[in-house]
């Protein structure tokens, strides 16, 4: 009992809803509407929409919101204050920098860091996997034993070892990061490659004379996106924490850069007595971490229906 | 008769090629695989650094010195013969001197390794004799208390920060309540006296039969080793929960059901058994992860294991050290890996063709 199509209010429920859309557009908006509407179903999901818009609104405004400088502190006055002191919120450090300040401005470490790695590794991983399920034979065969060395190293160990002879710096912890991420997405793209590659679709392409290289950019490479980005942000809080890590080994961010690892390598002189320098930061990573799970999970579940709840 | 024999002689044929075929199939894998690892540890310590001799010998030695070591070390030859004497070296142990130990980097390694594996079997241990069990429970009785756990457990540990979460523990756990001990593997009182047999305190101790060390050791590794197993936890105790999951469906649980066995019965003994091929896969994966995420646990709590052995030695830009110790720990991780899979391929039928 569905109202007929050419009554459907554009843009109401109904239109979206339609059976039978009248255009691209329309079909394209429902589609996004439907996993909208599981997306917005789903309470964790929007928690973690919800932690991932804020931490991008943070780091956007974050010299208007810090309250206090991020790299001078006031040594000699607010040494190690406890949280909740006067005017330092969540405390502040063994320099006397109010530690709020540092996680605000520290963010735009956190998300450049991620950002810049699924910059770097999303393409790399798009264009193995896609050329390599599109080619077959031998190009398949060494681009995935390739990717399959890749994916058996230790990925921490192997970015120590990077970092090691690039020497430490925000820079070169973006670059082994990315260096060790990209083959999960190779994997990704050719499975997916693989799936249409013989059907009719390709075939019309073909018969009307596009080149392989025009296939699998305009064809193949936007079907693959949808599973890569919701892997993309699968894996954001596993980056955020191997940058942490590096941070924390004193290989990543350089002080006085306000990088949560590197913070909490800094309070760890203080866990005994002043717990609330290493573990603030702890915190910003966390919450951060889950958000970015949150929202990996909840784009898996609404793009992908029948793996949900597994 | 005779065509029967045939067929028969046929099939054995058949399959023996394809055992042959697997065979040598997994010989390239593994040979590619440690190729690989090898090509990228010699990229990174002689191509990736500017001039790899002035990271060896420092940039305040005589250009006299800094000449006999290129030459002694091969730099002037070309980079393919040079990777061919790198995999020479590698392949005999031979990962050069470390510059902040003066001792070879191998000799290092055998002394720091069982310290690491030592931590990584508690935890392994932890993670899979409580993982399992809650795994099966949260998928027999879904959206459970138990499910809800198991799924905040998961959550929880792919998001906390490992070393963080162990600083933590060491405040809470050593400074406040003083259940365990300060980092380290013995209290110092130990630590000269002991002579440790295999590297693996714990058996060592209980061998000689010297109980007061095993307590000691036991305090000082629980810690550490508890908190690897929450991380091998959270892997394990979710995995296991999907291959339940996927057990349960199976015809085969109605069939068993029909047939009127008790409920502990079908899931202990027929489904589990089912989902422990994959899971063998699992904890062997879940092992290897542990042997790496070692790295961060070890610097936390001073363990004397590989992974302290390589923070150190990068603090102090010991290159031969830091490979060396990338090299065992890619070695022994790809290793598992390609057990396990082999180790899934001989317990699984299905996937024998």
């Amino acid at each position: 009992m569905t109202a007929p199509i050419e009554t459907a209010r554009p843009y109401s429920r109904a239109w979206l809803l339609s059976e039978e859309p009248a255009s691209r557009h329309q079909a394209q908006l429902g589609r996004a509407y439907v996993i909208w509407r599981r997306f917005s179903g789903n309470r964790l999901a929007i928690a973690g929409l919800v932690i991932i818009v804020a931490l991008i609104l943070i780091a956007a405004m974050a010299p208007l919101i810090a309250p206090h400088s991020p790299v001078i502190g006031d040594l000699a006055g607010a040494r190690l204050r406890p949280p909740l002191t006067e005017g330092y919120v969540l405390g502040t450090d063994g320099q006397g920098r109010d530690i709020l300040s540092r996680l605000i401005v520290g963010s735009r470490i956190t998300l450049a860091v991620v950002a810049l790695v699924a910059i770097i590794a999303a393409p790399v991983g798009l264009i193995v996997g896609t050329v390599s399920g599109y080619a077959g034979g031998w190009v398949d065969a060494v681009l995935m034993r390739v990717t399959d060395i890749f994916l058996a190293f230790p990925k921490l160990v192997l970015a120590l070892a990077f970092v090691a002879a690039l020497g430490p710096g925000i820079e070169n912890a973006i670059i082994a990061i990315a260096l060790t991420s990209w083959p999960p997405y190779a994997r990704i793209a050719r499975a997916e490659t693989m799936t249409f590659r013989r059907s009719d679709f390709i075939a019309a392409v073909k018969l009307m004379g596009a080149s392989p290289v025009r296939i699998v950019l305009k064809h193949v490479m936007p079907l693959c996106l949808s599973s890569l980005i919701v892997r993309v942000t699968l894996d954001m809080a596993g980056i955020i924490l191997t940058a942490a890590g590096l941070g924390f080994l004193g290989l990543g961010a350089q002080p006085p850069m306000p990088e949560w690892g590197a913070m909490i390598a800094d309070g760890r002189r203080f866990i005994l007595d002043q717990w609330w320098v290493a573990a603030m930061p702890g915190f910003a990573i966390l919450i951060v971490s889950l958000g970015f799970n949150l929202l990996g999970d909840g784009l898996r579940d609404a793009l992908d229906p029948k793996e949900g709840g597994q | 008769m005779k065509g029967t024999e045939t067929t028969s002689v046929r099939a054995g044929y058949r399959r023996a090629r394809g055992i042959m075929v697997s065979v040598a199939r997994f010989l390239v894998v593994l040979v590619t695989t440690f190729l690989g690892l090898l090509a990228v540890t010699f990229f990174i310590g002689r191509v990736v650094p500017i001039d790899p001799v002035l990271a060896i010998v420092g940039d305040r030695a005589p250009s006299s010195v800094v000449e006999r070591i290129r030459e002694e070390m091969g730099f002037n030859l070309p980079l393919w013969q040079q990777f061919l004497i790198y995999l020479k070296q590698a392949v005999t142990g031979d990962f050069g001197i470390s510059v902040l130990t003066t001792h070879p980097v191998i000799e290092d390694i055998g002394r720091a390794f069982p310290a690491t594996l030592e931590l990584a079997t508690v935890g392994t241990l932890i993670g899979a004799g409580i993982g399992i069990p809650f795994g099966v429970i949260a998928a027999v009785w879904r959206d459970s208390i138990v499910d809800q756990i198991v799924r905040i457990i998961g959550l929880f540990g792919y998001s906390v920060p490992i070393f963080w979460l162990g600083l933590l523990s060491l405040l809470v756990f050593y400074a406040q309540l003083k259940w365990a001990a300060y980092p380290g593997r013995l209290d110092i009182a130990y630590e000269y006296t002991f002579v440790p047999i295999t590297g693996l305190y714990l058996v060592d101790a209980a061998w000689t039969g010297q109980w007061s060390i095993f307590w000691d050791a036991w305090r000082h590794i629980l810690l550490p080793g508890a908190l690897l197993g929450y991380f091998s936890l959270a892997y394990i105790s979710r995995m296991t929960r999907s291959f339940m999951l996927n057990e349960l469906n199976q015809e085969y649980i109605i069939a068993a059901r029909a047939k009127g066995l008790s409920e502990a019965r079908i899931i202990w003994f027929h489904a589990l058994r089912n989902a422990a091929v994959p899971l063998v896969t699992v904890v062997a994966l879940s092992y290897a992860g542990l042997l790496e995420g070692s790295v961060l646990t070890e610097t936390v709590f001073s363990w004397p294991g590989l992974g302290l052995y390589i923070t150190n030695s990068l603090q102090n830009a010991d290159m031969n050290a830091v490979l060396g110790g990338t090299i065992v720990i890619g070695a022994v991780f790809i290793g598992i890996n390609l057990f396990s899979d082999l180790l899934y391929k001989t317990l699984d039928p299905r996937t024998r063709n």
